[in-house]
């Protein structure tokens, strides 16, 4: 089973030379820690940043200097700044290669929902609408089950949707899964995990055909 | 050259009043027209709906405007870090219009360019369609939205000049730069103000076209949100 950082660890695998990312808040941020050193990728932040860099030495922080989690950053060398329809003109436009955000719900269609909880303070969708509508390669980090042990892998989502048909991948503590048309197919098992314990852990409909391997990180 | 000078904050945001339509630049607390926001505290008008991706913190930002039920409505994409907010909206007394960010953003460049309503696919098979006309555009289903409507853009850049034109810094530029010359009156507020002439104009990022009133802000907190920093060894 992975934690965390090892779910950013395998999303990692999937960032190929020559990407613009965006990575969403939360396990997709850890991301960039894991990207390989001999490839290279710009990261880009919805508030209108191209080429993030790490946070800054203590000392050397720059409130106008941001990313999308309101977090001072840096900047490396290449890197712009502009203003937030430009930023989205490269979303929606698709010019960014790959999305990675979390989520609380994956139907097996695709669906997303990630930004609401009826009954509960609701903070806003911020970017993540227009970030799933939009981009061709979405890959969702998240953990398989919620904290009351139920699947959030399902046949449909019970929460308000984010977007939809528009997730392509999911990484999580137990499995990676590929979203395809006849639901969600099994691709690699997480060290230590069998077939059996994700079939349990998926309310939707999983495919599993031939040997599932583990994944190697 | 037509000048957009005004010497203090109070002339800039002359004309403002009572139940108006306001969009506020800024991304978080960053980039925010600190100066002419003080100036609306001060002023105590109310009935207020602001156009802002964000509405400040408890005690800074538009946060100041809600602790004082100032504002009736928001129109925002996130508004997660204010209790004072939370508050107001859970007991009825502020009305919330959460919309995509990207949505936010071409909704002000939308009215700077005089471009009633675009097609956009965010929010499209959402709770965020509801009311909205759909279209398919080459196989994918998109939303109409319209440009917004304010009566003053307060914005705030780095360095200014006195016809108008405007310089960002980092991310500050942010829905700024989208706002101005979205409203009917756009107010910007600098931290350097220059005579004409001292800017580069192939450094400008928004020609002063855009702005009718310029000024110096007294003071920048320039506060930060979320101070993240990592060792030096």
């Amino acid at each position: 089973m992975l934690d965390k950082n090892g779910i950013a660890k395998r999303i990692a695998q999937e960032v190929q030379d020559g990407y613009y990312v965006n990575l969403g808040i939360g396990i997709p941020t850890l991301v960039a820690n894991y990207v390989r050193e001999d490839i290279e990728v710009e990261f880009q932040s919805e508030n209108g940043v191209l080429g993030m860099g790490p946070f800054p030495y203590e000392g050397e922080e720059d409130p106008d200097v941001i990313n999308a989690g309101k977090q001072t950053i840096t900047t490396l060398p290449g890197a712009s700044f502009f203003d937030s329809a430009t930023s989205f003109s490269m979303i929606r436009g698709q010019h960014v290669d790959l999305t990675i955000l979390g989520a609380m719900e994956v139907a097996e269609n695709g669906d997303i929902a990630n930004w609401k909880i009826p009954g509960k303070m609701v903070k806003g969708m911020g970017g993540a609408m227009d970030l799933v509508a939009s981009a061709e390669n979405i890959i969702v980090a998240m953990m398989h089950t919620n904290r009351a042990g139920e699947s959030k892998l399902l046949p449909n989502c019970s929460l308000p949707l984010t977007g939809v048909s528009c997730v392509k991948k999911i990484v999580t503590n137990l499995a990676v899964i590929e979203v395809t048309d006849q639901g969600f197919k099994l691709l690699e098992r997480a060290p230590g995990v069998s077939v059996e314990m994700i079939k349990k852990a998926t309310a939707g409909h999983l495919i599993v055909e031939g040997d599932i391997p583990e994944m190697t990180l | 050259m037509i000048s957009k000078k005004v010497a203090t904050v109070s002339q800039a945001l002359q004309g403002v009043d009572d139940n108006m339509t306001f969009m506020f630049g800024g991304f978080g607390l960053s980039g925010i027209a600190e100066n002419a926001i003080a100036e609306l505290v001060n002023l105590g008008i109310s009935g207020l709906t602001c156009i802002s991706n964000n509405a400040g913190v408890d005690d800074f930002g538009l946060g100041l405007l809600l602790q004082q039920k100032q504002i009736k409505k928001m129109i925002s994409s996130y508004v997660g870090e204010n209790d004072e907010f939370e508050r107001q909206m859970l007991s009825g007394e502020l009305e919330v219009d959460l919309i995509p960010q990207g949505t936010l953003a071409e909704r002000c460049r939308a009215a700077q360019a005089g471009i009633p309503a675009f097609f956009t696919p965010a929010g499209y098979g959402t709770e965020v369609a509801k009311g909205k006309e759909s279209r398919d555009f080459n196989g994918k289903m998109h939303l109409m939205e319209y440009a917004f409507k304010a009566d003053f853009a307060f914005v705030k850049a780095w360095k200014g000049d006195e016809a108008g034109n405007l310089i960002f810094k980092g991310s500050a530029r942010n829905f700024n730069a989208n706002m101005c010359g979205a409203a009917k009156i756009t107010v910007a507020e600098v931290e350097e103000l220059h005579p004409v002439g001292a800017l580069d104009p192939n450094q400008i990022h928004i020609p002063g076209i855009f702005v009718q009133r310029i000024f110096k802000g007294a003071h920048y907190e320039k506060r930060i949100e979320q101070r993240t920093v990592r060792s030096r060894d």
